[in-house]
C-alpha cells in the first residue's frame, strides 16, 4: 500500500492563512510508483532476495528508482576531527561542485504531471496535519508542503499542546530532516550494509533469544509515550518475558507525574525555578493562557477607538473607503492582570515576565519553598529542605506569602522542572492549601506508557552488563554514551555487550560503538502517533518518503515482534483499527488525520501524586560553589546540535550563539577573578571540564551554570567539537545540582564567543517602555520620551485607500521565547552565518530579539523586545538607496527588491532601526542539494552583495490578496498571518490592515499603551508597541 | 617665442643651469631665459633612463611593489565578496569610503590651483598648476574605484548611470550616491580636459626636442598639431580661461556634494548642515597637503629649486594653514551643536567620539589636523622645507582620520544600543589602501618621467614677465 496516498490533507486550511485550498487528495503518479517498485523489494525475504533484486533491477522502474532516489550514497560520512565553521563546509561544497562539473551528467527529463492529483496546485501549498513528538508530550504541526516536499511547520490551533503556536524547537525540524549530515544508510561496524542485511542478523538474535524466552535481550528507548509503539513493546515483553525495557533520556522526567496548570484562573503565580514560558511539554499553551490573562486592554467604543487612531501622529485619516465596513464593535475593558513572581537562581526566560524575581540560588529553592509553606500553612510530610535564605529572600517571603493566601483558589505554585521532588511535594501542599488544586492545578494520568525511573532503569542496565547479563542491546533514539551520567560510563560498559544495534537519525556517539547502526525516519518521513501533554493523541502522517531510507522504531520492533518487516502505516492504523471507537473506522481515521487530533484521548484526571519523602541536600555555604546542570535555551539536550539554525539563534538570556558557557553572577566573577571569555576548568568531584566564562546579570552568587547540548564528537559538520560537553560532570547523585566538590579555576588563555548583541542596557533611550499597573490604571497612557509633533511638510500625505498594513507587538504578552526568530528564518529563507560571521557582527536574522537589563547589575530586571522592519511611513532607507532597491508599496510596505540591489548598504546606515541583513559573503547555500528541498519557493534565495531584510512576510499577502480579488473581496482581518504572529505562542504579534477599524492590529493600536520605537525620528513606523504593565506588589515595593 | 628645431645630443642635454632657490620673494630663480626653462624641464623626461634619480626609481619599486598588493586585495574581494572586508551592520561602511573621500578631497588642490588661482591671477601657480593637476587626477582616479569596489555587486555599479534599460528603471534620483556619480565623473572629466588642455603647448615642445622618431611621434599625435601659430594661442587662451571658469564651481560643488552622502542621511554624526563648507574647506587643506608632499622631494630630485620656489612652499602652508583653520571651526562648530541640540543621540555621538572606544581616532584627529599645523604661524617654519614636508604628511593622516571618525564612529553607535557594534578593518582593509597609495605614486613618477611636470610655456611667460619687469 502506498503510504502517501493516505494522507489527508487540511481543507480548511485557509482559516490559518489563505495559501489555496483545494479539495480531494493529494497524490503523486510517481510515489505510487515507487511504493509499488518499494513493495516488490520488500516482498523478498532470505537468500532468495538477491535473485529478485536483480530480476528487480533489470526493470526499467527499478533502475530509474536507483538512479533517481539514492543518488551516489556516500560511502564513509567520516566527521571532520577538528571543528569546521560553516563557510569552510560551504567551500569544499563549491569545491566539490568543481569537481562533479568535470563528469558529464546523466540526462535529466523533467516530467509533467500527466495526470495531476486532485487537489495539487502548482505553486500552492498543502497542509497536512501531523505532530512532533517530544519528551512528555507532543506539538501538534500543519506541514506545509510544496509540490511534495514539507517546508515549514505550523501550530495546529486543535492541537491541545499547539493551540496554533509552535517552538523554535519544532520549527527547526524541517532542518534537521534535510540535514544532509543525516544518517544515510544502515551500517554495520562502519560499513554499508543494509536493511535486508541488519534484519536477518535482528532475526538470527531474535531466535536464539527467543529459546531463552528473551534472557540477555534488552530495549533501550526514551519514555515512550506513542500509544502504538508502547503496544509493540508491551507484546514484544510478552513474547519474551526475561527480556528487558530500559528508559532512558536525559531530561530524567518525574515519573507518572503529570500536572496541568490553568494559568486562566491564576491570578497569582509563584514559580519555584520553573520555566513554564519557555519549558516543558505544554508550555505553549501555558504561554498563551498566561498571556492572556495578563493581557491589559482599554475599553473603548468604536468612536473612541476611531478618534484614538486619528489622533495618533503617526496615523492618518484612511480616505475614499465610502464601500468600508465601519467598526461597530467595541473593545472589551479588561483591567486585571496577573502576578508572577519567580524564585529562581539562574536566570531563565520566564523572568522577563517576572514582576518580582527572588534571586537566591538554585540550591535554595527547596529551603525558600519549604518557608513558603510553612507560611502559607501547608504540610509535606517527610519532606526537609535544610537552608538558610538570603535577607532579602527572606524578607520577600512573608509578603509572597501573604499574597498568596489572598487569592485562594485564584494562585498558583509551580515546582520547576529541574528542582527535586521535595519541591514538587511541597508545591503541591501548598496548592492545596491554597485550595488551588482543581482550580489552577489539575493532575492526569501520564503520558508515557510505563512511566520508570530513567536513572534506576539506565544504572540497572549497566549493572546487568557488568554482570553479564546483556547479550544483545536494541537502542532506539538514545545517546546514552554521550548523555548518561558520568559515572555509569556507560561506553566501557556498552563494549562489552555482544550485539549492539542502534536505531537513530544520525550517527552519533553511541552509534559509532555499536555493530549496527540504521538510520531512522524522521517524523515527518514516517507514520506514528503520540500523545499531547495533556495525553490526547496526534496520528503522525510521513510528508514525504524517507530520505535516505530511514527506518521507523515501529518497522524494528515489528521484526522483532513478528519476524517479517511491515510497513510503519499498517502497524499504526493497524493498532487504531482494533480501538477505534464503534463507526466506520475510514471515517475516525480520515478524521484524525485531518484535524491532527484524534478526538477523546485525552488522559484521565488522576489523583495527587504520591511523592517519596525526600530529603533534599543543604546548600553549600556561602563563598562555595553550586553546579546547576541546564538543557541549552537551542539546543536542548543534544538533538539540535547539528541544526544550525539553532546553533545560530542567540540564546535568549545572554544572546550568545554557536557555543555553551559557564555561567556566572557578575560578583562571583569579581570574587574570582574571571572575565567573560576566560577559559575555567570545572572540577566536581574529579571530574573536569573546560569552558569559557559568560558573567550573567541576574545570575545567583556563589552559583555555576552549565548548559548540556554540546561537546558533540560524533553527529555532524555543525556540532562536533563546538562547545563543552557538560554531562561529562553530570553524576547519577546531583542531576540537575550539585552541591559540593564543585570547584573552578582559571586556565590559561580565552575563548571567542559570539553575541548578538553587545549592549545590554537602554543607554537612556527607554526603546522598551514600562508602566507600573496602579499608574496605568490611572492614567493608561506610556510615557513619552519627548513631544513629538507630526512631520511639516509641502506635499500632501499619501492616502492610503486600500489595505494598509500594520503590525502590532505586545510587550506585555512576549515572553522572549524567541519562536518567532526561527519561525522567519524558516519562512523566508534566512541563511546561517557561522560563529565567525556572527562574531563579526553580520548575523543574518531579520526578526531579532533585543534583550535589554535594566536595574542593578547583580539583580536587574529582565526585558525582551522583537524588533523587526518597522515598515515606516517616510522611511528613511528608501530615500538613499542610488538604484531604487527598496520602494514603498501602495499598501505601505517598505519593500526590497534583492535583484536590483547592487549593495551599496547606504540603506543599512540610514536605517535607525538596524534592521537590514547585508549578504557579506554567499551566505545562502547554494551547493548542497539536500538542502534544495528545505527552501520556501515562494521567497527569493538572496545571493552575495545583496540586502535583505522583513518585508511582512510579503509573499503570504500577496497569496490572501489574489485569492481575496479572484473571490472579488476584501481580505478578512486575520486571513493572514505572518510567519512570526503564527508561531507566537502568546499573540504579542499581531498582524492586519490598519484601514480598517474593526481589525485586531487597528484596535491594538488604538489603545493607550501604543508606543512608536524611536518616534521622534517621525519615521512613523507601521510596527508599533504596546508597553509592558508590570503589576508589582505594593508590599514588596517597600521591602 | 618661435622655436627652432633643436638637434641636441643628450650630452648637450647636460649640465643645466646652476640650481638657485631665489627665496620666499620669487618664483623663478636668476638667469633663466626661455631656453633654459624649456631645457630644464623638458630634461627631466629626455633624462636617460640610467640617469633617473635613484629615490625616484626606489619609489616606483616600491609603487609597484604596492600595485601588485593592491591587485590580490581587490582579487580577493571580487572572488569571496565585500566580507572580506571589517565592514558589518551596524558599520556598513568601512575603509573603502573613509579611503573614497580621503582621495576625492586630496585631489580637490589641483582644480582650486588651476582654476581659481588662474582666475585669481596668482603667478605662483604656474610652477605647481601641471603638478597638482596631474595629482588631482591620479587621486580622483584612486577615488572612483572605491565606489564600485565597495559594492556589494561591483558588476552591475552601471546601474547607478541613467542609461536607457529596456526596462526603464532609472537611478533613483534623491538619493546622493548617484548625485556622486555626476559630481565625481563631471570632476574627473573637467580635471582631464583642463589638465590635457594645458599640455597641449607642451607637448609640441616636447614633439619639437624629442630625439627619438617614436617619441617625436608620439607627442606629435598627442599635440593635436600644434604650431604654435598666434591664431592658436589666441583660441588657446580663450579656451583655457573658459574651462577655468567651468571647473571654478566644481572645486565647491564636488565635495559638497560627497559630504551630502553623510548629510542626507538621518544619522547622527552625518546629519549636519555644517558639512558641505567644512568638507570643501578639508579637501583643499589635504589637497595642498598632498601638493607639498609632493613637490618637496620632487624639487629636490630634480633640482628644480629655482622653478619651484620657496614663495611656492610658503603659499602652500599659508593656504594649508588657512583651510585648516576653517576645518578646526567646523570640528567646533559640530562639536558645540551637537551640546547646543540637547538631543540625546547627538550629545551621545559626540561623547561617544570623544570618549568612546575609538576616541584615541578622535584625540589624534585634532593633534593631526588642528594642533600641529599651528606651527605654521611661524614664519621660519614655514620656510623649513623638512618641517612643512613633515606636516604636510600630518595634516593627511589627520585628514585620513576626520573620515574615519566620520565613517566609523557614527555608525557604530547610533539609535538602539542593541544595534550598536564594532568595527575592526582586516588586512584586507589595510591591502587596498596601501594599494591605491602605491598606484597613485606610480602614476605620478610615470607622469614626471614622460609630460613635463612644470607647464613650459607657462614658465617662458614667467621669464617674459621677469624680464618685461627688469625693463
Amino acid at each position: 500500500m502506498s503510504s502517501l496516498i493516505h494522507l489527508t490533507p487540511r481543507r480548511d486550511n485557509n482559516l490559518d492563512r489563505s495559501r489555496g485550498g483545494p479539495n480531494g487528495r493529494a497524490a503523486r503518479k510517481s510515489s505510487i510508483d515507487l511504493t509499488a517498485i518499494r513493495e516488490r523489494l520488500e516482498s523478498g525475504k532470505g537468500p532468495e532476495f538477491w535473485k529478485s533484486l536483480e530480476e528487480l533491477a533489470d526493470t526499467e522502474e527499478f533502475r530509474k528508482f536507483v538512479e533517481d532516489e539514492f543518488p551516489d550514497r556516500t560511502p564513509d560520512w567520516n566527521e571532520p576531527a577538528q571543528r569546521r565553521t560553516f563557510l569552510k563546509v560551504m567551500g569544499a561544497s563549491l569545491a566539490l561542485a568543481g569537481v562533479t562539473a568535470c563528469t558529464k551528467q546523466p540526462a535529466e527529463n523533467i516530467v509533467p504531471y500527466v495526470r495531476q492529483p486532485e487537489e495539487l496546485v502548482l505553486g500552492k501549498p498543502l497542509f497536512y496535519a501531523t505532530a512532533r513528538p517530544i519528551s512528555g508530550g507532543a506539538v501538534g504541526v500543519l506541514a506545509e508542503s510544496h509540490e511534495g516536499r514539507p517546508t515549514k511547520l505550523e501550530g495546529n490551533p486543535e492541537h491541545p499542546s499547539s493551540l496554533g503556536a509552535i517552538d523554535m524547537h519544532t520549527q527547526a525540524e524541517t532542518l534537521n530532516l534535510y540535514d544532509p549530515d543525516r544518517s544515510q544508510s544502515v551500517l554495520r561496524n562502519g560499513n554499508i550494509s543494509n536493511w535486508m542485511n541488519f534484519m536477518a542478523a535482528l532475526l538470527t538474535v531474535r531466535a536464539e533469544h527467543a529459546a531463552r524466552q528473551g534472557a540477555g535481550l534488552r530495549l533501550l528507548t526514551p519514555p515512550v509515550n506513542s500509544p502504538t509503539l508502547a503496544a509493540q513493546i508491551q507484546d514484544f515483553l510478552r513474547a519474551m518475558p526475561q527480556a528487558k525495557w530500559h528508559q532512558w533520556e536525559p531530561a530524567m522526567r518525574i515519573p507518572g507525574y503529570n500536572p496541568q496548570y490553568h494559568f486562566e484562573n491564576a491570578e497569582v503565580v509563584v514559580s519555584l525555578d520553573s520555566d513554564f514560558l519557555a519549558h516543558g511539554p505544554g508550555w505553549l499553551s501555558y504561554a498563551r493562557a498566561f498571556a492572556a490573562k495578563r493581557r491589559v486592554l482599554v475599553g473603548q467604543t468604536p468612536i473612541e477607538q476611531k478618534r484614538a487612531l486619528q489622533q495618533g501622529p503617526h496615523e492618518i485619516r484612511p480616505e475614499g473607503q465610502a464601500n468600508f465596513n465601519y467598526a461597530r464593535e467595541s473593545v472589551p475593558a479588561k483591567d486585571t492582570t496577573n502576578r508572577l513572581y519567580q524564585i529562581e537562581g539562574t536566570p531563565s526566560v520566564t523572568a522577563n515576565m517576572a514582576d518580582h524575581r527572588i534571586r537566591i540560588r538554585t540550591s535554595e529553592v527547596p529551603a525558600f519553598a519549604a518557608q513558603l509553606a510553612a507560611a502559607v500553612g501547608a504540610q509535606a510530610s517527610g519532606v526537609s529542605a535544610p537552608g538558610n535564605l538570603p535577607e532579602r529572600a527572606a524578607r520577600a517571603l512573608p509578603a509572597i506569602a501573604k499574597d498568596l493566601q489572598a487569592h485562594r483558589g485564584t494562585s498558583l505554585v509551580i515546582a520547576g522542572e529541574f528542582q527535586p521532588a521535595a519541591v514538587h511535594a511541597l508545591a503541591h501542599a501548598m496548592n492545596t492549601a491554597l485550595g488551588n488544586v482543581g482550580k489552577t492545578v489539575t493532575y492526569l494520568a501520564p503520558v508515557d506508557a510505563s512511566p520508570v525511573d530513567n536513572l534506576a532503569s539506565l544504572r540497572q542496565l549497566v549493572s546487568d552488563i557488568d554482570a553479564g547479563q546483556v547479550d544483545a542491546l536494541i537502542m532506539i533514539d538514545v545517546n546514552p554514551v554521550y548523555d548518561a551520567p558520568a559515572e555509569l560510563n556507560f561506553e566501557s560498559a556498552l563494549k562489552k555487550v555482544r550485539f549492539r544495534a542502534h536505531l537513530g537519525e544520525f550517527q552519533n556517539e553511541t552509534s559509532v560503538l555499536c555493530h549496527w547502526h540504521i538510520p531512522m525516519a524522521h517524523f515527518l518521513e514516517t507514520w506514528s502517533d503520540v500523545r499531547a501533554h495533556d495525553g490526547t493523541v496526534s496520528i503522525i502522517q510521513p510528508l514525504i518518503m524517507p530520505l535516505y531510507g530511514g527506518i521507523s522504531p515501529h518497522q524494528l520492533l515489528a521484526v522483532l515482534n513478528t519476524g517479517a518487516d511491515q510497513t510503519p502505516h499498517d502497524i499504526v492504523k493497524r493498532y487504531w483499527a482494533s480501538r477505534s471507537p464503534e463507526g466506520d473506522f475510514d471515517v475516525f481515521w480520515q478524521r484524525a488525520l485531518h484535524d491532527g487530533v484524534v478526538p477523546n484521548t485525552a488522559s484521565a484526571a488522576a489523583g495527587a501524586p504520591a511523592f517519596e519523602a525526600t530529603a533534599v541536600p543543604a546548600p553549600p555555604p556561602p563563598g562555595q560553589l553550586e553546579l546547576v546542570f541546564r538543557p541549552d535555551p537551542a539546543v536542548g539536550y543534544g538533538r539540535y546540535s547539528n541544526n544550525s539554525w539553532m546553533q545560530e539563534l542567540p540564546k535568549p538570556q545572554t544572546k550568545m550563539t554557536w557555543d555553551n558557557a559557564v555561567w556566572i553572577s557578575p560578583a562571583t566573577a569579581q570574587r574570582l577573578g574571571l572575565h567573560t571569555e576566560d577559559v575555567v576548568e570545572i572540577d566536581h568531584n574529579g571530574r573536569k571540564v573546560a569552558g569559557p566564562v559568560w558573567i550573567l546579570p541576574g545570575h545567583a552568587d556563589d552559583s555555576v551554570t552549565v548548559h548540556f547540548g554540546y561537546g558533540r564528537q560524533h553527529v555532524g559538520r555543525v556540532a562536533n567539537g563546538v562547545g563543552f560537553n557538560a554531562y561529562l560532570l553530570r553524576t547519577s547523585d546531583s542531576p540537575w545540582i550539585a552541591t559540593s566538590g564543585v570547584s573552578i579555576r582559571k586556565i590559561s588563555g580565552t575563548y571567542t564567543l559570539a553575541t548578538t548583541q553587545d549592549t545590554q542596557t537602554m543607554e537612556e533611550r527607554n526603546p522598551f517602555r514600562i508602566l507600573d499597573y496602579p499608574d496605568y490604571k490611572d492614567s493608561h497612557k506610556v510615557q513619552q520620551e519627548d513631544e513629538v509633533r507630526p512631520e511639516q511638510t509641502l506635499f500632501p500625505e499619501w492616502s492610503y485607500s486600500g489595505y494598509k498594513w500594520g503590525m502590532i507587538v505586545d510587550l506585555n504578552a512576549c515572553v522572549g521565547c524567541h519562536a518567532c526568530v526561527t519561525a522567519c528564518q524558516a519562512e523566508n529563507n534566512v541563511p546561517v552565518v557561522g560563529k565567525d560571521q556572527v562574531h563579526r557582527r553580520r548575523a543574518m536574522h531579520w526578526l531579532r530579539i533585543d534583550r535589554y537589563y535594566r536595574g542593578s547589575l547583580e539583580d536587574p530586571e529582565l526585558y525582551f523586545q522583537p524588533v523587526f522592519c518597522m515598515q515606516c511611513e517616510t522611511a528613511p532607507c528608501e530615500l538613499v538607496c542610488p538604484v531604487g532597491a527598496t520602494v514603498h508599496s501602495g499598501d505601505g510596505l517598505n519593500q526590497m527588491v534583492y535583484n536590483r540591489c547592487v549593495g551599496t548598504r547606504y540603506c543599512s546606515n540610514n536605517c535607525p532601526y538596524k534592521v537590514r541583513r547585508f549578504n557579506f559573503y554567499l551566505y545562502s547555500d547554494w551547493y548542497t542539494p539536500s538542502l534544495y528541498g528545505l527552501r520556501n519557493p515562494d521567497v527569493t534565495v538572496r545571493s552575495r552583495g545583496v540586502m535583505e531584510k522583513c518585508t511582512y512576510c510579503i509573499q503570504r499577502i500577496w497569496a490572501a490578496k489574489i485569492e481575496s480579488e479572484k473571490e472579488d473581496r476584501r481580505i478578512v482581518d486575520g486571513e493572514i498571518k505572518m510567519a512570526c504572529e503564527q508561531a507566537c505562542p502568546t499573540d504579542a504579534l499581531i498582524f492586519g490592515d490598519i484601514n480598517d477599524p474593526n481589525s485586531r492590529v487597528a484596535k491594538m493600536k488604538a489603545q493607550p499603551r501604543n508606543y512608536s520605537l524611536l518616534e521622534d525620528l517621525n519615521t512613523r513606523p507601521r510596527t508599533t508597541y504596546l508597553a509592558r504593565v508590570r503589576n508589582r506588589n505594593p508590599e514588596l515595593e517597600r521591602v | 617665442m618661435a622655436e627652432e628645431k633643436h638637434s641636441k645630443t643628450l650630452t648637450e642635454l647636460t649640465p643645466l643651469p646652476p640650481t638657485i632657490d631665489p627665496g620666499p620673494e620669487e618664483v623663478l630663480g636668476p638667469g633663466h631665459n626661455y631656453d633654459t626653462v624649456t631645457a630644464k624641464i623638458s630634461n627631466i623626461v629626455f633624462l636617460p633612463l640610467k640617469r633617473t634619480p635613484w629615490q625616484l626609481a626606489a619609489v616606483f619599486v616600491g609603487a609597484f611593489a604596492l600595485v601588485n598588493m593592491f591587485m590580490v586585495a581587490v582579487a580577493w574581494l571580487f572572488i569571496q565578496g565585500v566580507g572580506v572586508w571589517g565592514i558589518n551592520i551596524p558599520v556598513a561602511w568601512g575603509f573603502a569610503i573613509v579611503n573614497f573621500v580621503w582621495w576625492i578631497g586630496i585631489g580637490h588642490a589641483g582644480t582650486l590651483i588651476s582654476a581659481i588661482l588662474l582666475l585669481l591671477k596668482q603667478d605662483w601657480r604656474t610652477s605647481i598648476n601641471r603638478f597638482a593637476e596631474a595629482m588631482t587626477l591620479f587621486a580622483v582616479a584612486q577615488a572612483g574605484m572605491f565606489p564600485i569596489l565597495h559594492l556589494g555587486r561591483p558588476w552591475l555599479a552601471y546601474w547607478l548611470l541613467p542609461y536607457p534599460a529596456s526596462m526603464w528603471v532609472w537611478p533613483q534620483p534623491r538619493s546622493p550616491l548617484v548625485w556622486d556619480v555626476f559630481a565625481v565623473s563631471t570632476y574627473a572629466t573637467v580635471s582631464l580636459l583642463f589638465w590635457y588642455t594645458g599640455l597641449i603647448p607642451d607637448l609640441a615642445s616636447m614633439r619639437d626636442r624629442a630625439i627619438k622618431p617614436w617619441a617625436q611621434k608620439i607627442y606629435a599625435i598627442l599635440s593635436f598639431g600644434w604650431r604654435n601659430s598666434a591664431r592658436h594661442w589666441q583660441r588657446y587662451q580663450m579656451a583655457y580661461l573658459c574651462l577655468g571658469g567651468l571647473a571654478t564651481p566644481l572645486v565647491l560643488s564636488v565635495h559638497t556634494t560627497v559630504s551630502f552622502d553623510f548629510a542626507v542621511s538621518m544619522l547622527p554624526g552625518w546629519h549636519t548642515t555644517i558639512f558641505p563648507p567644512y568638507f570643501v574647506a578639508g579637501a583643499i587643506y589635504s589637497g595642498f597637503a598632498m601638493v607639498l608632499t609632493l613637490i618637496i622631494p620632487f624639487r629636490k630630485w630634480f633640482h628644480m629649486e629655482d622653478l619651484v620656489t620657496m614663495r611656492h612652499i610658503e603659499a602652500c602652508a599659508k593656504l594649508m594653514l588657512g583651510t585648516g583653520l576653517i576645518v578646526a571651526y567646523g570640528y567646533s562648530m559640530e562639536a558645540f551643536i551637537s551640546y547646543y541640540s540637547g538631543n540625546t543621540y547627538e550629545r551621545f555621538m559626540y561623547l561617544n567620539r570623544m570618549f568612546g572606544p575609538y576616541a584615541i581616532t578622535y584625540w589624534l584627529l585634532l593633534t593631526c589636523n588642528i594642533f600641529l599645523p599651528q606651527l605654521l604661524w611661524i614664519r621660519s617654519i614655514r620656510l623649513n622645507v623638512t618641517a612643512v614636508w613633515i606636516l604636510s604628511l600630518v595634516v593627511q593622516t589627520g585628514m585620513w582620520l576626520e573620515r574615519f571618525v566620520i565613517v566609523i564612529t557614527s555608525l557604530h553607535r547610533d539609535f538602539l544600543p542593541s544595534s550598536w557594534g564594532m568595527y575592526y578593518p582586516t588586512k584586507w582593509d589595510i591591502m587596498t589602501l596601501l594599494g591605491t597609495i602605491g598606484f597613485f605614486l606610480l602614476l605620478m613618477v610615470l607622469f614626471i618621467r614622460t609630460l613635463p611636470a612644470i607647464s613650459i610655456f607657462e614658465e617662458r611667460e614667467e621669464v617674459h614677465r621677469k624680464v618685461a619687469h627688469a625693463h
